[in-house]
């Protein structure tokens, strides 16, 4: 029987985007969405469709990609689906905008996995790189009471069991567990691949499927936050760098290290 | 049921000692604890912890909870987190401090959501809300570009706080202190996944986390090769070497290199930065470091913000002579 992958994928504003361009709102809590830098997948959950693509390349299995949010950009949010994944679930409500919670989120994502039934493997990456919580996955797995396996770097699927390589402070582990199952992954995983243009011809004909809270059988009396947020700020960073020169770059060198040596560092 | 009291540290052990990371939760939670007019309590989970309970309490515990079960002499994630869930609620705790180490990122979110209630992550300071007696965690966001405070909406208040933050108190052997042992009921079925193999990549030399000096590399190396100039300087310093994350990706050093968010957080006096450009990320990691010291081509370049001492210019004609010359001045 085919392999039934969902691979939970988040729309963030772009980590990689100009630090001048990151701004926050200190009186509405928020960040500001950058006018004119378009969102991008969170890095970390392109990681987790390639470990679905990866199995797929190997067995028969469908990939599912779900994903939550109060507003997508149709053309981002297709990217899995132009890598080679099968289907996308798009969950979408005004009331789904508290992501600093993950209570919340993941309350949302365990309905939807619930009403699509059936999932082998969930594949979800570490982390967001909006709100950096890594723990939506983890409290996927115990709302829905998977056997968990975090930040892995290779993940295979045979006879019902998932293996999976992770890294740790010195190195990795192998670790197994029975199906059914949910990993998260890293950027260790290696580069995902990029869409072929065959795939984003695919992914053009292809419709998602929205869902809100409704058709997800929920209400907002259900979705009672865990956690405040108080204040949101940038913090004060930055100091006076102090520039050694010298008569060229080698002799620079040499000068840091009389400096370094002025100050008992060495 | 009775209202939840009490700052309840979860213990980690090294080698039958309490670990570094457990000494500094217990500072944090003795501060807490004692604006909220708590107990400070720690729970240690193994086979065995006498050897850590009387070191609990001499950095700062009132109270130790020894957890024991022969299923818990291995770290096991499903079984810990079975035994600090009864712990929990058998005891009722305000606040939960978890040190967010290779264990308690994963241990701390699936604890609370197994207690139906929120957590803070990955925080750089908690505090007590004078006003409401309530846990405050601060917590960067966004790569580290900026600061979020939380507060918790339920008991108990779950903190996951990065490592290196807190400075352990200065112990005292003669402080006083309950020891209670709690065994916990555990079957090994409730383990769901077996660890097969554990390897370990990284050099036997000092480590990264514990180095007084390190030397990283970046994208700006352009490959594995440079990386054996800055083994060399950290060999000289008495230090180890780290690198950013594009240099890991590229696949030229380990991934236990990685200094970040998503790597390791360094406290090194000196943190010497080689074409690294200081991206939120990379800088989340050793914000701790005492004196940054960059050097890079690019005069324009984020690091120059956050370093003490810059040297503008290619590495390859700084990094030798720096060497040398920190080698005589060493030897001299
Ligand atoms: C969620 C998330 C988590 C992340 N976690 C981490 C993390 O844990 N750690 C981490 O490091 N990154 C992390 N990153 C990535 C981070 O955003 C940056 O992309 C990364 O740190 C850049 O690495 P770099 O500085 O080596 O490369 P670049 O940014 O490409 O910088 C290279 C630098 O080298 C300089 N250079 C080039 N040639 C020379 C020369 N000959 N001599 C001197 N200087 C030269 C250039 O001027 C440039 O400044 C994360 C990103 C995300 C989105
Ligand atoms: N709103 C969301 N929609 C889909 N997946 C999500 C969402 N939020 C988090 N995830 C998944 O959970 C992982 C960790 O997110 P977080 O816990 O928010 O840091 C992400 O990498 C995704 O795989």
């Amino acid at each position: 029987m085919a392999l039934k992958i969902g691979v939970l994928a988040k729309q963030v504003i772009d980590p990689e985007m100009p630090m001048a361009a990151f701004r926050v709102d200190s009186d509405a809590n928020k960040v500001v969405t950058p006018p004119n830098i378009p969102p991008v997948v969170n890095g970390f959950d392109e990681n987790a469709v390639e470990a679905a693509l990866l199995l797929k390349d190997a067995q028969e299995a469908t990939i599912t990609v779900i994903s939550s949010g109060t507003e997508f950009a149709l053309d981002v949010m297709k990217k899995p689906l132009s890598m080679g994944a099968d289907e996308l679930i798009l969950l979408q409500d005004d009331a789904f905008g508290n992501t600093i919670d993950s209570f919340f989120t993941a309350r949302v994502l365990a309905e939807a996995v619930r009403k699509l039934e059936g999932f082998d493997l969930i594949i979800c990456g570490r982390q967001a790189s909006d709100w950096d919580n890594a723990q939506v996955p983890l409290g996927l797995a115990e709302l829905l009471g998977l056997s968990c396996i975090a930040l892995c770097r290779k993940v295979d699927v045979s006879d019902g069991k998932v293996t999976a390589e992770c890294t740790t402070p010195d190195g990795y582990e192998v670790v197994e567990a029975d199906l059914p199952a949910l990993v998260t992954v890293s950027n260790e995983l290696g580069q995902p691949r990029y869409p072929t243009l065959r795939g984003i011809m695919a992914a053009t004909r292809k419709k998602p499927t929205i869902w809100t809270m409704s058709d997800l059988g929920m209400d907002s009396a259900e979705l009672e936050p865990r956690v405040t947020l108080r204040s949101l700020f940038v913090p004060e960073t930055g100091q006076d760098c102090e520039y050694i020169e010298g008569e060229n770059a080698a002799d620079a060198g040499r000068q840091l290290a009389l400096k370094l040596r002025e100050d008992k560092l060495i | 049921m009775a209202e939840a009291t009490g700052v309840l540290v979860l213990g980690e052990l090294a080698g039958g000692e309490l670990a570094s990371v457990s000494q500094e939760l217990l500072a944090a939670g003795r501060k807490l604890a004692d604006d909220l007019g708590e107990e400070l309590t720690i729970a240690l989970l193994g086979a065995s912890v006498e050897g850590a309970s009387q070191q609990a309490i001499s950095y700062g515990a009132d109270r130790v909870y020894a957890v024991t079960h022969p299923l818990l002499e291995e770290y096991q994630v499903d079984l810990n987190l079975a035994a600090l869930e009864s712990l929990c609620q058998e005891t009722n705790p305000n606040v939960l401090l978890i040190a967010r180490t290779e264990s308690g990122r994963e241990l701390a979110p699936r604890l609370a959501f197994r207690l139906g209630v929120g957590l803070a992550q990955d925080c750089l300071e908690v505090s007590v809300d004078p006003a409401a007696k309530r846990l405050l965690a601060n917590r960067p966001v966004y790569g580290g570009n900026a600061i979020a405070v939380i507060s918790c909406d339920l008991t108990p208040q779950i903190a996951a706080v990065r490592p290196k933050v807190y400075e352990p108190l200065e112990p005292d052997p003669s402080r006083q202190g309950q020891v209670v042992s709690f065994p916990v009921e555990l079957e090994s079925s409730q383990a769901r996944t077996r660890i097969v193999e554990r390897v370990e990549e990284t050099s036997t030399g000092i480590k990264l986390e514990d180095a007084r000096v390190v030397v990283s590399g970046g994208r700006g190396l352009g490959g594995p090769e440079p990386f054996a100039h800055l083994e060399e300087l950290a060999k000289v310093m008495g230090g180890a070497v780290g690198a950013s994350r594009a240099a890991v990706d590229s696949g030229w050093v380990p991934v236990a290199y990685q200094v970040g968010l998503t790597g390791k957080t360094i406290t090194p006096e000196i943190y010497i930065m080689v074409a690294i450009s200081g991206a939120s990320q990379h800088m989340a990691g050793c914000s701790g470091a005492k004196v940054i010291v960059a050097i890079n081509k690019d005069s324009e370049a984020n690091i120059f913000r956050e370093a003490r001492y810059g040297v503008v210019g290619d590495w390859e004609q700084i990094i030798p002579a720096f060497t040398a010359a920190v080698r005589e001045l060493v030897q001299s």
